[in-house]
């Protein structure tokens, strides 16, 4: 029954499914690991960097992008699909500004967002994005937000989510550690993105890529030395931590 | 009556009446928030079409519009201005800005621009920018500003509001000095007459302050000097 439906994608299957939404889904899933982080004057952005090939230039795919000087964006699934989503997205910023005269808010850029995959999911000839994207950045008014869309073209606001490859590991890993002291410093709110991919990336601290937007700041990406340091750090605590249970044991 | 009629249209007989706003309007900004009066006589040519035309259309309970030049370009591209700033209300959850809508108005008029369109525009309103005040017309211009006026008696209204104008004007001497304003133009220009519509737009939003008729307004102030 499921071929027959997945061929031309604006059609529904009896059971109201869209299957070509729902492989886009599963594209997504394939794609490396994106962790989204809002604290309060912070908004943290953490991607699982793929282990490139030796004779490749390390920097040249980037999967965290600036769409405007106050919101940035990691996805999850297709790089090439992302790139068009991605320019769409920074002109449109560039538009607003121009006939509004006012930077986008984050919740506008997520909804033009969303409304352009939607509408891939119901013209002919055409495929869904197969990308799910964490949206963050600060409204003018210095609100932090931290949106996530999906193949669908459907979005929510979040405290903290993770797209991509072992995103449900990492979303229970957050709902157990995201507390309001867990994000009370910038420090800790970089450090609780970067425990969360920890959990599931191999090899520690060089396979992250951070990314941080302070209030009325810039796109700031971390560099790999910060990176090792904050590593060392929470490696440390960890130690700590179990050094403490250890003698509460004995005694 | 055929002749007559003929006088006051153009293309010879095609267009039947041209009702123009001859029109004084202004607005100025000062510590209390933004000030609009207008007049509102409304004329084809040289016959008053009518001495109560309202010439400010109030957008939304924030923001307001002024007319003058041709009556149908102005009442009509400023309901199309009213419904976009709904539509962004709804869309956005949120007021749209002063400075957003006189955009929106702008590049509207700029497409029909050598057209032949006649609009002088001053849309006024307090968004989280604090007030604002832009002045639009069929040219494309737009311009942000603290004082203007516009319309066939708009130099008679600078020349009052200039002489009498402080930021720190206290609520009743900005009403006393609009309304002054318009009620010369009105005196010395033959297309603007009728009444005073004076509105005032605060923090919260604005408030229709009054409507007075300038024969009344003539003996408060020129007659009474006599």
């Amino acid at each position: 029954m499921a071929a027959r439906y997945d061929r031309a994608i604006t059609v529904f299957s009896p059971d109201g499914h869209l299957f070509q939404v729902e492989y886009a889904q599963e594209a997504v899933k394939k794609g490396s690991t994106a962790v989204g982080i809002r604290g309060k004057d912070i908004v943290v952005l953490g991607v699982e960097k793929k282990s490139v090939a030796k004779l490749q230039e390390e920097r040249t795919v980037r999967k965290i992008c600036a769409l405007d000087e106050h919101v940035c964006m990691a996805f999850a699934g297709l790089t090439a699909d992302a790139r068009i989503v991605i320019n769409r997205a920074r002109v449109e910023c560039q538009s607003h500004r121009l006939t509004v005269e006012d930077p986008v808010t984050v919740e506008y850029i997520t909804r033009y967002i969303a409304t352009l995959k939607q509408r891939y999911t119901q013209s002919n000839g055409r495929r869904p994005f197969g990308i799910s994207a964490l949206i963050v950045g600060f409204d003018y008014d210095g609100t932090p937000r931290l949106y996530q869309t999906d193949p669908s073209g459907t979005y929510h606001a979040w405290k903290s989510n993770a797209i991509g490859r072992s995103a449900k590991t990492v979303r229970e890993f957050l709902e157990k550690n995201y507390t309001e002291e867990a994000i009370a410093t910038d420090n800790d709110a970089i450090k609780l993105a970067i425990k969360a991919l920890l959990e599931v990336v191999q090899s520690g601290g060089k396979n992250i890529e951070l990314a941080v937007i302070r209030r009325s700041q810039p796109l700031k990406i971390l560099e790999s030395k910060e990176i090792e340091t904050l590593v060392a750090e929470i490696e440390k605590e960890k130690e700590e931590e179990a050094e403490k249970k250890k003698q509460k044991k004995a005694t | 009556p055929s002749t007559f009629m003929n006088t006051l249209s153009k293309n010879d007989g095609k267009l039947k009446l041209q009702f123009n706003h001859g029109t004084t309007t202004l607005a100025f900004k000062f510590q209390h928030g933004v000030i609009v009066a207008v007049d509102s006589r409304c004329t084809a040519g040289k016959y008053i079409d009518t001495q109560y035309f309202k010439k400010v259309i109030e957008i939304n309970p924030y923001l307001l519009g002024t007319m003058s030049g041709s009556a149908a370009d102005c009442v009509y591209w400023e309901r199309v201005l009213a419904q976009h700033c709904r539509i962004y209300k709804l869309r956005n959850k949120e007021e749209i800005t002063v400075s957003a809508a006189s955009k929106l108005l702008s590049n509207m008029l700029a497409g029909y621009r050598g057209m032949g369109l006649s609009i002088g525009s001053m849309i006024c309103g307090w968004d989280k920018k604090g007030p604002g005040l832009y002045y639009v017309d069929e040219n494309g211009t737009r311009l942000s500003g603290n004082m203007f006026s516009t319309g066939s008696g708009h130099s008679y209204a600078y020349g009052v509001m200039d002489s009498g104008h402080r930021y720190d004007l206290t609520v009743p001497e900005a009403y006393d000095l609009a309304q002054r304003a318009i009620y010369h133009a009105t005196h010395r220009d033959a297309y603007s007459g009728g009444t005073v519509n004076m509105y005032h737009v605060k923090q919260d939003g604005w408030i229709k302050v009054s409507q007075e008729d300038v024969g009344e307004l003539y003996q408060k102030y020129l007659f009474k000097r006599k």
